[in-house]
């Protein structure tokens, strides 16, 4: 927050209302992830329902902040950085929702995956899910004490989760095609993948909201775009490196 | 002519660079002994609505009033620098100060129409200006001033009662009509707004994106969202200084200095 306070000390008060939802919200979405990884990993399915469950909290919390923004926006009418911090926790919000969708996600796949012997991959997976787990504390962190630098080496680290991810697919295609028994969870399983690495843009969106709410213009410059799995079996696409 | 300016979109009015209509050099004004300006530098652009904000005291309604040379009018004044219309400088002993206020028009706070009626309120500048030939040239000039203030439809069934009997914002808009009526070619608003219910406000705030397209305009405000809502350049002024100038739009969003930041958000210390 800002150190100077503003004259009308209920403006600070609603400002800091909304600061302390999206932290609650954050730890929610960020505990959501954790559980979801460590069900999977354990092949625990009462914590995956749990997990399962959890997400309408999460949908709460959004519906909350989505309240208390409204009302900045139509009683204080907020300008200037304190304009970007209302617009900004909007935008967290949203996407710390499609964060917990995508946790919620991975547990229901968790599921079916514990109704079959278990494929090593799984393992791989849940470290990509410790890195972006990480990534997500770290970005919330950095966004929650608008922390530019912070925010900027997490986005720089999104490049290993894409890394990870592309190497990921190609194992789990390999595990498909040894034995057409582990396609149900070998699909299943690349879909939790793809989500995750979905979890780590996010954690790069979250870091770009960070810049502009603390220098009030946007990002430049792309981003490295580390996915190649699109072009996986495309003769026509880059060479794919084996 | 003018009809050309209004074919004007807002589009193609901001594909031009702005031109300069008004520019302010080293301005500094005193009251006796105390300085209100300390050296203003500040361009004013042609069909635009120019802002000034900033805390009571920091010397915006003294440098409106520069802009038409009513600080003359106060005893114990000083000014210096230079202040160009058109490049020509507004202070030289050429420059008739009347003449020079029938092209720089104003509108004060509280709407103040004469005690006559709303015709001849809006007919006593150009009679006092010689602007009218004839009684329907000068009709013309009443009627066409009333309908470029919004006020026409309005009050055009009885131009002969008192213009004193009209409400706030109908008030103010006789005032408006009462400036455009010489034909002025910048028009300063000294808070038009701060007496006015909403909807009037509303309807000032209309009227100045209409004349702007004639007219050049610059308005002291004290509400923000004024400002940001009928302006497109903003200027900070904070204890005879001018702190920052820019687009509205990037002072509301983004403003390059922290007292205009603090000032704008309500974090003045």
């Amino acid at each position: 927050m800002p150190t100077q306070k503003h004259i009308v000390a209920s403006y600070d008060a609603q400002l800091n209302k909304l600061h302390e939802t999206i932290a609650r919200m954050g730890g929610l979405a960020e505990a959501q992830l954790s559980a979801a990884m460590q069900a999977m990993l354990n092949r625990d399915s009462d914590l995956a329902g749990r997990v399962m469950g959890g997400d309408s909290k999460v949908d709460e919390f959004e519906a909350l902040i989505n309240d208390q923004t409204v009302r900045l926006l139509a009683l204080r009418a907020p300008v200037a950085d304190d304009l970007r911090t209302v617009l900004t926790a909007l935008k967290v919000a949203s996407t710390l929702e499609r964060v917990a969708d995508y946790a919620a996600n991975a547990a229901k796949r968790t599921l079916v995956l514990n109704q079959s012997p278990p494929i090593p991959p799984v393992r791989a997976v849940v470290r990509m899910g410790s890195q972006v787990l990480s990534m997500l504390k770290e970005v919330l962190d950095a966004y929650l004490e608008r922390d530019v630098e912070r925010a900027l080496d997490v986005w720089k680290r999104d490049q290993e989760v894409d890394d990870l991810y592309s190497s990921l697919f190609r194992e789990l295609l390999t595990y498909m095609m040894e034995d057409p028994r582990n396609i149900t969870p070998g699909s299943h399983l690349m879909f939790i993948a793809k989500n995750i690495e979905r979890v780590g843009d996010h954690a790069t969106n979250i870091a770009e909201l960070t810049y502009y709410m603390a220098k009030g213009v946007s990002l430049r410059g792309e981003r490295p775009k580390g996915d190649t799995t699109p072009f996986v079996g495309d003769p026509e696409g880059p060479k794919v490196q084996e | 002519m003018q009809d050309a300016a209004a074919s004007l979109d807002d589009a193609t009015l901001s594909n031009h660079p702005p031109q300069v209509k008004m520019s302010a050099r080293d301005v500094r004004v005193f009251y006796g002994d105390k300085q209100a300006l300390n050296g203003i530098n500040l361009d004013i652009n042609a069909n635009q609505v120019i802002a000034l904000i900033g805390p009571s005291g920091c010397g915006k309604s003294t440098f409106l009033r520069s802009l038409n040379r009513m600080n003359d009018t106060i005893e114990g004044t000083r000014f210096s620098g230079t202040i160009t219309l058109d490049g020509e400088d507004i202070y030289s002993s050429k420059v008739d100060p009347v003449q020079l206020r029938a092209r720089v028009g104003m509108v004060f706070q509280k709407p103040n129409p004469f005690p006559k009626s709303i015709y001849d309120n809006v007919a006593y500048g150009p009679r006092i200006h010689g602007l009218a030939d004839s009684k329907a040239e000068l009709d013309h000039i009443v009627l066409s001033s009333l309908e470029k203030a919004g006020l026409l439809a309005e009050v055009k069934d009885r131009l002969h009662e008192m213009g004193t009997g009209l409400s706030g914002g109908q008030q103010q808009r006789l005032c408006i009509a009462r400036a455009i009526a010489v034909s002025p070619e910048v028009i300063l608003m000294d808070e038009p707004c701060s007496a006015l219910d909403p909807i009037a406000t509303a309807k000032v705030e209309e009227l100045m994106d209409e004349l702007r397209r004639n007219y050049t305009i610059v308005i002291v405000t004290h509400s923000m969202q004024q400002a940001a809502r009928v302006s497109q350049r903003t200027a900070f002024f904070h204890l005879g200084d001018l702190i920052e100038v820019g687009e509205t739009e990037q002072i509301f969003t983004n403003p390059g200095q922290a007292l205009t930041e603090g000032y704008i958000t309500g974090r003045f210390g």
